[in-house]
């Protein structure tokens, strides 16, 4: 599988991933405070440098999904047709990240019946250990 | 008065290699005789070329192709990022140059090999960081998965389907049907066909993505003065855009507020401003088509029809011959191939000179886009 090759911006994404804790980069300027993702350097809507890392609660809904069929790398070629989902925050509807709907946090990506897969159902993340790398995954709320 | 680009620069010259899954020649060989070709149809000698334009993924650089054709002292030259996004940026970046009087002679091309050579989303060391930390490891490997998360989304909102998408690359197909240079010339398809085909990234299937293709294209861009002595009948750049919208995100627009408004939308406010005509002239389009959707959501965003219209247009055959607006006339990236884009700025040049395999009586304007989804770029010709 492919791991994430963080940027400097990035990287304390996924160490908060590596503790179990899905945070989204925030403007710490007092006025503002507004979340950004993806994670950059400074504020688009104040120009502040200072940021900070917010929990989120990790609940969020499908906004879309596809199924990747081959030709694929190998490693997700073996779990083809499997699905992507692009989960919008509950917390924060604009931040949409991008995962995997499984059927608990170390199944397959092929986990889950492709029946189930609906626009708007919602999900909870959890996180994987993929060759030292915590990832988050979804879990559908009502499995 | 401030300069302008409209209708002070033509499009004078165009060239192109076959097309096919495999060819023998190198990418360079490829682009050198494209190039070629477009300056012998010029009447243009390439000892009098002083500016190239590209765009990035083109593994030629300028130098190589300056060298190789035997062109003068260069004294402009320009790579436009974002791939497929930059194809009509070439021709604008050339009108730019030629209108201030920084060049005379401009050529753009494009050269590919991706019919026979490695596909650029296995390429994993270039592709996981920055942006792709936050896509590629779930498995949205290629464009395809990105741009079917797009449809998906799309087909939700609005109530399009695959029979719209159908539509989208019937109407190439057919039109590449009536064009022998085409990769699909006398290999008609069928709706059955499209819907019994493999899923490639449900709910894109087989035949809504594009060809791939080794091959070249390229063309001549000089001031209108210069083209009224040129062998062919000038057409004239009349207005150029590039897009790149407010908080955009490479390849995809996933985290702006509203995801289905992409790059085209930034593109054509400035394309139509610049413009003595809006959607409603224009003769015939030749639209990016990497991907079906792309068609409804550029037919969105360049104003034929209102936010959410897309799909509903291309019913009742309004993107085939004698519809309300005759798209990718010599097949597109779906059915004549896909050279990321630049075989639709040729096919737009050979309408405005009706000389098209699927000539559009009378045309006179035609509007050539680059991909959308990733920034991107667009030019309106005029004959
Ligand atoms: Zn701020």
């Amino acid at each position: 599988m492919l791991l994430p090759v963080p940027d400097e911006d990035g990287t304390p994404f996924w160490e908060y991933a590596a503790r179990g804790e899905l945070r989204v980069q925030a403007c710490a300027a007092p006025a503002c405070g507004r979340l950004r993702f993806p994670p950059r350097p400074c504020c688009p809507h104040c120009r502040s440098f200072d940021s900070e890392w917010r929990l989120m609660s990790g609940r969020g809904r499908i906004w879309s999904y596809v199924r990747p069929h081959p030709p694929l790398l190998p490693a997700y070629a073996a779990q083809a047709p499997y699905n992507v989902i692009l989960v919008e925050l509950a917390d924060a509807p604009h931040i949409r990240l991008a995962g995997n709907l499984v059927a608990s946090p170390d199944a397959p990506l092929d986990s889950v019946d492709p029946a189930r897969l609906r626009i708007g159902a919602r999900v909870q993340v959890a996180f994987t250990d993929t060759g030292g790398t915590a990832v988050p995954r979804w879990l559908l709320e009502r499995p | 008065m401030a300069a302008t680009l409209k209708d002070a620069t033509a499009i004078v010259g165009i060239g192109q290699t076959a097309f096919a899954k495999r060819l023998p020649q190198s990418e360079k060989e490829l682009a050198c005789r494209a190039i070629l070709a477009a300056l012998a149809d010029a009447g243009i000698d390439p000892s009098e070329v002083d500016a190239f334009s590209s765009y990035t993924m083109e593994e030629t650089d300028e130098v190589e192709v300056a060298k190789a054709i035997g062109a003068g002292d260069v004294t402009f030259f320009s790579k436009i990022g974002y791939g497929g996004g930059g194809s009509c940026a070439t021709v604008g970046h050339l009108a730019a140059a030629v209108a201030t009087g920084q060049a005379t002679v401009g050529v753009a091309w494009r050269s590919r090999k991706r019919g026979s050579g490695p596909r650029p989303w296995k390429n994993t060391a270039v592709q996981l960081p920055t942006p792709g930390q936050w896509t590629r490891p779930f498995g949205l490997l290629r464009p395809a998965d990105e741009i079917g998360m797009l449809a998906r989304r799309y087909m939700h909102e609005y109530g399009a389907t695959r029979d719209h998408l159908f539509n989208v690359a019937m109407a190439c197909r057919n039109r590449a049907n009536e064009n022998p240079a085409a990769m699909m010339y006398e290999r008609p398809l069928t709706r059955e066909m499209y819907m019994t085909s493999r899923m490639i990234s449900d709910p894109l299937c087989l035949f809504d993505n594009c060809l791939e293709t080794d091959g070249a294209l390229a063309c001549v861009i000089v001031s209108a003065e210069r083209a009224r002595d040129c062998r062919q009948r000038p057409v004239y750049v009349h207005s150029a855009a590039q897009g790149l919208p407010a908080q955009h995100h490479g390849m995809v627009n996933y985290w702006n507020d509203d995801p289905l408004s992409g790059p085209a939308w930034t593109a054509a406010r400035h394309l139509w401003k610049q413009a003595d005509f809006g959607p409603q002239d224009v003769d015939v389009a030749q639209i990016y088509d990497a991907f079906t959707p792309l068609i409804p959501l550029s037919l969105e965003g360049y104003g034929f029809c209102g936010r959410g219209e897309g799909a509903a247009f291309t019913e009742g055959g309004a993107l085939e011959m004698g519809g309300r607006l005759p798209i990718n006339t010599g097949g597109g990236g779906l059915s004549e191939a896909y050279v990321h884009g630049f075989n639709l700025i040729n096919e737009g040049v050979k309408q405005l000179r009706g000389v098209s395999t699927a000539q559009v009586p009378d045309a006179a304007t035609c509007l050539v886009t680059a991909g959308e989804g990733v920034p991107t770029s667009a030019i309106l010709l005029r004959a």
